[in-house]
Formats: structure tokens, C-alpha cells, sequence
């Protein structure tokens, strides 16, 4: 028996904005879980002070400096690394075998558990290379955990830049260099930070990786050859030991707080990029 | 006369798909030459084929040899890109680059170096009023080249070209989607240009081929039926395939 369409239109609105109401409604219960249990435990004390007692006590302010300090380096270091490897796979080299290994590589390397990356950095940067429990080795193997993503978003925002822009750009006389970096790299932008806001937030809630490589060191480091602890993992160490919940939920809502600042943020620069230029 | 190019047993192959098949003419230097044709004749893969954009499809494999200026266009010590700024081209769809209307002109010369103002706004207003759209937009050139009207936006890319100053100008079907108005504003432009430029114009219309060239040439799934005088080529074709297409038989 064939449905009369207004009724298929009717079911079709329903499950799509079912689903949609839903996953907004999942969202929004963790965070307010989250805040409801964590915003009383925060002022200003506990952001700046450093905890007492195992994180018992006290503040998170040394988890605060790990937390920017980690996903900074890894962005520093991924960023340029993953762009330039995306505009060579995209426009420097034809589609070949080679190539179609090089992306099936990288999105194997995006769907490896984050652990499997903190065993490569602690045997290859915390022992191989001697930084021992360090924020460079911390900071390099979320480099190398967040670099496929960055590189296979980077390729698929310069995919969807129109070809014809290629073309007029290559036709006024624009060698591949010229192209890249006035018509391409421009109009990818949005879908570069994109990846890059996917890639901070990755690595500011990763713990497994951190632990192996960065420590879970309290004390305020002064090198970056300094044990660190970023909340993500302060928040693992307090709710799994069952140290303290409450200092526990404070950091996790501080976590989210902070997460929800740094994309802010990126899409307000990228807006003002992108109104500036047209 | 002066030759620009010289096109000598011209084979053009897509992967294994021969889509030109030994072309040879000589195309004179001033002139606005006409190549009319179906669809799938092989018109627009010969223009590009004089600019070496073809080279940006995988694929693509030529024999034969094109003599511009008397030097081999596709011999592996050849400059593209000095050849792509000699060799200009407008394409079927107006794509203006996301930035203005001034930006959009100065691309090509700002990518040779010239980073002058004064001499950059000079080119501008030169080159905007050959494409006849000076008056249209100069109160407006720091707008977005994206919210002109489709045929100010050919113009626009007409413009871009000849700010680049080339010697040559490929057009691919620039008038497809104009209309009628914008389309007399081009074929102005173009007659006008052909005293200092050498103008080569892919069209599915041969009324504007019949109207704007000097030259015709006719292709005809991959071959080159006839080429001659626009006025010959019209009223006394020697080929009969020739007098179906321009008589409407078919195409």
C-alpha cells in the first residue's frame, strides 16, 4: 500500500527532529550535570591555589598550566606539520597508488586508540630519546596523536575548495605556490580550524596518553622537561583513587568551561578573518 | 602576415580516448579566429591545449607539436607559467576569486611582481573600461567581485586578463550564460581588442562566430573540418559537413 506523501513528510520531520532533539538533549544534561556539581566548588581560590593533600585540598592551579601547556605544544608542532603534508597530498600530487596509501595510513593512525600512542611516546620519547615524564614528551605524542586528524580535515577543506578557482588561478600565471597560498589556504581556512578546534579539544581531554608520557606530577613545572598534569588526568586521578568528588566534578566543569572558551574563541578570530576579506 | 601559432600534426589523447585528431593550421597574429562546432568536437580541449591547462587533467597526453612564437609550447624546458601570462583565457562560467573587484584584477600582475599603487590602479581602470565595466563599478572596486551580476562577472574575468597584458587571449564559450545585452558588451570588447591582441573564441553560437571573427574554424568530433575567412566559411563552406552544421542541420 503505498503512504501518502504528506504522511511520509510527517514521519521524515519527526525521526529527523527526534534525533536532533535528542542528541541536544544528551548534550545538554552532561554539561548542566557537570556545571550543577562543579560550579559551587570554583572561585577564583581554587583556580590560583595549588592543591593540598593529594588534590584533597586545594586548588588545581598546577593542572591549569599543564592543561594549556600540553595541547599548545601539540598544536605548535602538528599544525604546520599537517597543513604543508595536506597541500602536498592535495596539490603537489596526482592521484596514485601512493598517495591512496599515504590516506589510508592516515586514517588508520585517526582511529587508533590515544592509548596505543601513549605506549609509542613512552617507550620512543620518554625512554628512547631520554626526555623522561616530561611536557615535551607529552606534548609531542599528542602531536602525533592529533596530526592525522589535522592532516585529513586540512585535505578535505582543500578538496572543497572549487576547482575552478584552481583553474583562473593557474591560468592568470599563478605557479602551484601562488595558488596554495592566495586562493587556496584562504578559502580552506574555516575547515582547517575546524580540525584544529576538533584536535585541541582531543587532546586538552586526553588521559591516557598524557599519563604515559607527561607523568601526573602535582608540582608547578619550570621546563618543559618537567612531570605535568593536565586536568583531564587530575580529574581521572581524583574520581578513580575516589580522592575527593568534589574537587573531582570543580575540575571537570573547569575543563568544559575552558574547552568551550578556546572554540569560542577560534571561531571568533576565523570570523573576523573571514569578514575582513570580503 | 605574423603567425602566432603554428599547430603541427596535432594528436590529443584523455587517457585512451583520442579526442583531436591530426590538426594542422597556422593561427595569425590580430585576429579574432572563431572555432565553432558540436558538443564533444574537441573545441574547448584544443583552446586549452594552447595555454597548456589541459595539463591539470590526469591523463592527458599530446602529440604533435604547437609553435607559439616560433618556440615548442609543450618541450619539457618550456615555462608554463611565463606561457599562461602570454597567453591569457576567459572560461565558460564567469569565477571570479573570492575578493574584490580591484583584487581580482591585480591577481595576475601582482603575481609578476608589480606591487606599484599607482601603477595598479592604471592597469585597473584600463583594463575594467576595455571589458566595458569601468563605469559600472568604479565607485565600488573594494566590493566583493562575488556580487556582480553574472555578466559583469565575465567582464570582470575579461578584465582580469588583459591586465595581465598578454598577447593572446582564449575564450571559452564566454557568452554561454549571458544574456543578450552583456553579450553585445563582450563582443564590443573583443572587437576593439583584436588590434592589440590575438583572440581565439570557442562559441556554440555561430551567429557570433558569423558576427566578431576574422577567421572560422570548424570542428567536428575531434577533427578539423575547415578553417578559412569567417565571410567564405559562412557563404561558400567547401565541405558539405560544414554547410549542415552553419545551415542548422544538425548540432
Amino acid at each position: 500500500m503505498r503512504i501518502h506523501p504528506r504522511y511520509t513528510q510527517g514521519g521524515a520531520v519527526a525521526v529527523l527532529g527526534g534525533a536532533t532533539i535528542l542528541t541536544l538533549m544528551i548534550l545538554v544534561f552532561i554539561i548542566f550535570f557537570i556545571l550543577e556539581k562543579g560550579l559551587p566548588v570554583i572561585n577564583l581560590n581554587f583556580l590560583t591555589s595549588n592543591p593540598e593533600d593529594m588534590g584533597r585540598a586545594g586548588g588545581i592551579f598546577p593542572t591549569l598550566i599543564g592543561t594549556i601547556l600540553l595541547p599548545l605544544l601539540a598544536i605548535i608542532i602538528a599544525t604546520p606539520l599537517g597543513i604543508f603534508t595536506s597541500v602536498y597530498l592535495s596539490e603537489y600530487t596526482k592521484e596514485t597508488k601512493v598517495t591512496k596509501v599515504i590516506r589510508f595510513g592516515t586514517d588508520c593512525l585517526a582511529g587508533i586508540p590515544s592509548i596505543i600512542f601513549g605506549l609509542f611516546g613512552y617507550i620512543f620519547f620518554v625512554i628512547t630519546l631520554g626526555f623522561g615524564w616530561s611536557i615535551i614528551s607529552g606534548g609531542l605524542t599528542l602531536a602525533v596523536m592529533i596530526l592525522p586528524t589535522i592532516i585529513r580535515t586540512s585535505e578535505e577543506a582543500i578538496k572543497s575548495v572549487p576547482k575552478s578557482y584552481r583553474e583562473v588561478s593557474f591560468s592568470l600565471g599563478a605557479t602551484s605556490w601562488q595558488t596554495v597560498k592566495k586562493v587556496i589556504l584562504p578559502n580552506a581556512l574555516p575547515g582547517i580550524v575546524t580540525g584544529i578546534m576538533l584536535s585541541v579539544g582531543r587532546s586538552i581531554g586526553e588521559t591516557a596518553a598524557v599519563i604515559f608520557t607527561a607523568g601526573s606530577s602535582l608540582r608547578i613545572p619550570s621546563s618543559v622537561f618537567d612531570s605535568t598534569r593536565t586536568m583531564a588526568v587530575h580529574f581521572y586521578i581524583l574520581a578513580r583513587e575516589g580522592i575527593s568528588a568534589e574537587n573531582a566534578y570543580g575540575t571537570a566543569a573547569t575543563l568544559i568551561i575552558a574547552v568551550l572558551i578556546v572554540n569560542l574563541s577560534a571561531y571568533w578570530l576565523m570570523n573576523r578573518f573571514i569578514a575582513k576579506r570580503s | 602576415m605574423n603567425i602566432k601559432f603554428h599547430i603541427q600534426d596535432l594528436n590529443f589523447y584523455f587517457n585512451n580516448n583520442k579526442v583531436l585528431k591530426l590538426i594542422n593550421f597556422e593561427i595569425p597574429a590580430n585576429i579574432i579566429l572563431g572555432i565553432i562546432g558540436p558538443s564533444g568536437s574537441g573545441k574547448t580541449t584544443f583552446l586549452r591545449a594552447l595555454n597548456r591547462m589541459n595539463d591539470l587533467e590526469s591523463g592527458s597526453r599530446i602529440e604533435g607539436q604547437i609553435l607559439f612564437d616560433g618556440e615548442d609550447i609543450y618541450s619539457s624546458d618550456y615555462d608554463v607559467v611565463a606561457l599562461r601570462k602570454r597567453v591569457g583565457m576567459v572560461f565558460a562560467m564567469p569565477v571570479p576569486l573570492p575578493m574584490s573587484i580591484y583584487d581580482n584584477i591585480v591577481y595576475g600582475p601582482r603575481l609578476s611582481g608589480v606591487n606599484d599603487k599607482k601603477r595598479l590602479d592604471v592597469l585597473v581602470e584600463k583594463s575594467l573600461t576595455a571589458a566595458y565595466l569601468w563605469d559600472e563599478v568604479k565607485d565600488r572596486l573594494k566590493t566583493s567581485a562575488m556580487r556582480l551580476s553574472g555578466g559583469q562577472q565575465q567582464r570582470l574575468c575579461l578584465a582580469r586578463v588583459l591586465a595581465m597584458e598578454p598577447e593572446v587571449i582564449l575564450l571559452d564559450e564566454p557568452c554561454s550564460g549571458l544574456d543578450p545585452i552583456s553579450t553585445a558588451k563582450i563582443e564590443d570588447a573583443l572587437t576593439e581588442l583584436k588590434k592589440e591582441y590575438t583572440i581565439i573564441l570557442v562559441t556554440n553560437n555561430t551567429k557570433q562566430a558569423a558576427r566578431v571573427s576574422d577567421y572560422t574554424a570548424f570542428f567536428l568530433m575531434g577533427d578539423l573540418i575547415e578553417v578559412g575567412n569567417t565571410g567564405q566559411i559562412f557563404t561558400s563552406p567547401n565541405k558539405t559537413e560544414t554547410n549542415d552544421y552553419i545551415t542548422g542541420r544538425f548540432g
